[in-house]
């Protein structure tokens, strides 16, 4: 028989007592099905939780999982789905992936000592989502190279001179992208203000993860309250409008994965120093 | 403690099954934010976070599956020069550029000396042959400006395991 320990995918309030329901029939991390744990009987602080097979989440094992592509994706989309699940009902605090207890009383009792500092914290992201905003540069590629100019004009001009100098042009096209780059952050930065509570900055993604064409040079994550979510949208997605090297991204709503952890400079009220 | 119930789900352009994001979102977004944020809390099996930074940089190094990668929006080999010379896109075939370049600045060289603006071109183009140049480019300065209100800056400094605990008691 197979040895089971606790994945623990996030923290929630289960206020109505209507997140069990939300989690009926959704498949887990290894396809089980999820559960929450309680602190006490009348917590409605609570972890949800699933069993998963300790021979893939042992210390050895995950170290050598999380390097296989695939079993990664399948672990984060299963993360990610129970989280959306849990978000699309309540306020959440994502755990980060393969966070895992030896069992579910081990779980019980985390949630014990932190049920404070977590139910804080929850009150404070609640009826908030996050929104990601990524801003990219989609610079004149090095082979839009113009049809050869007419021999005439090129006259003088070694093949090799000429090729430098068509790279000189594409560099100062480049540099425009950048500035017109830097326009676009200030306005959606200024549009941000009016909607949003707070902002984190992300690395940019770059290359491996980057999926759409150009250079992303801005990646950051906002909290916004549910009120405001349509019109943060609609002001952001309108920065780069009139500047065509640039693109904006907006994705969301997510669970506030950048915000579940409160700002370190801010005092947390409840914890201990 | 008003939840407003369905809170994700009052979105149904952005809708997926589960609400919000659902399977749609690109996994490139979802692994950001699941290896890299939420609370991070030492379960009981203990792995270094460092290796999971790490795991970031390998997987840009070492994809196992090329198409599965693909599939997952994860082909930034196409763009980069050093590893592939394939006409893709707008990246396509630096490399084969690069080469070019390189033997008429040779030729040039042979032949007369290059002016020094012209030099400059050829640094910067040597430079992307390195493959570092989307890594090492000046980036726009929009980090720089001024942040809206409650602005705090993540930067990686990955060690959350002992400065995010907040242990109550």
């Amino acid at each position: 028989m197979t040895e089971v320990i606790s994945y623990a995918y996030a923290v929630a309030r289960d206020a109505g007592g209507s997140l069990t329901e939300a989690l009926a029939g959704l498949p887990g991390v290894a396809d089980a099905p999820v559960h929450l744990v309680r602190a006490g009987e009348r917590g409605d602080v609570v972890v949800a939780v699933s069993p998963v097979p300790e021979e893939d989440f042992h210390e050895a094992a995950l170290r050598a999982n999380l390097e296989d592509l695939e079993w990664l994706e399948s672990v984060a989309r299963a993360h990610h789905r129970v989280i959306e699940a849990l978000a699309s009902r309540t306020t959440v605090l994502p755990l980060r992936l393969a966070t895992v207890y030896l069992d579910d009383e081990r779980v019980r009792r985390m949630l014990e000592a932190r049920q404070e500092a977590f139910a804080g914290r929850l009150a404070e992201l609640a009826a908030h989502t996050e929104w990601g905003v990524k801003i990219y540069v989609e610079a004149p590629a090095p082979t839009d190279r113009p049809a050869p100019p007419p021999a005439d004009a090129d006259a003088g001009l070694s093949p090799g001179r000429a090729y430098l100098s068509h790279r000189k042009a594409q560099r100062h096209a480049r540099e425009d992208a950048y500035r017109d780059a830097e326009e676009v952050a200030r306005r959606v930065e200024a549009a941000a203000r009016g909607h949003a509570v707070d902002r984190v900055q992300h690395r940019v993604q770059q290359g491996e993860l980057a999926r759409g064409p150009g250079e992303n040079v801005v990646n950051d994550a906002y909290l916004v309250p549910l009120g405001q979510a349509e019109r943060f949208r609609a002001d952001v997605s309108r920065a780069a409008e009139g500047l065509s090297g640039v693109r904006v991204e907006v994705t969301g709503p997510w669970a506030p994965y950048s915000f579940a952890t409160p700002p370190e400079t801010e005092p947390v009220p409840g914890a201990a120093p | 403690m008003n939840e407003p119930v369905r809170r994700m789900g009052d979105y149904p352009s952005r809708a997926g099954p589960y609400g919000g994001q659902g399977s749609s979102a690109n996994l490139a977004d979802i692994l950001e934010r699941v290896l890299d944020k939420g609370i991070v809390i030492a379960g009981d099996i203990q792995i270094n976070l460092l290796d999971i930074e790490l795991l970031t940089i390998k997987l840009r190094l070492l994809v196992a599956s090329v198409d599965k990668a693909k599939e997952m929006g994860i082909d930034w080999w196409e763009h980069d020069p050093s590893l592939s010379s394939r006409a893709s896109d707008g990246y396509r075939s630096l490399a084969d550029e690069n080469k070019q370049l390189r033997a008429e600045i040779r030729a040039l060289r042979e032949g007369e000396e290059l002016p020094a603006a012209e030099e400059e071109d050829e640094e910067e183009y040597e430079y992307e042959d390195e493959g570092e140049a989307e890594e090492e480019k000046p980036r726009p300065a929009a980090r720089r400006a001024t942040a809206a209100r409650g602005t705090r800056a993540k930067r990686p400094e990955p060690r959350p395991r002992t400065k995010k605990r907040r242990d109550t008691s």
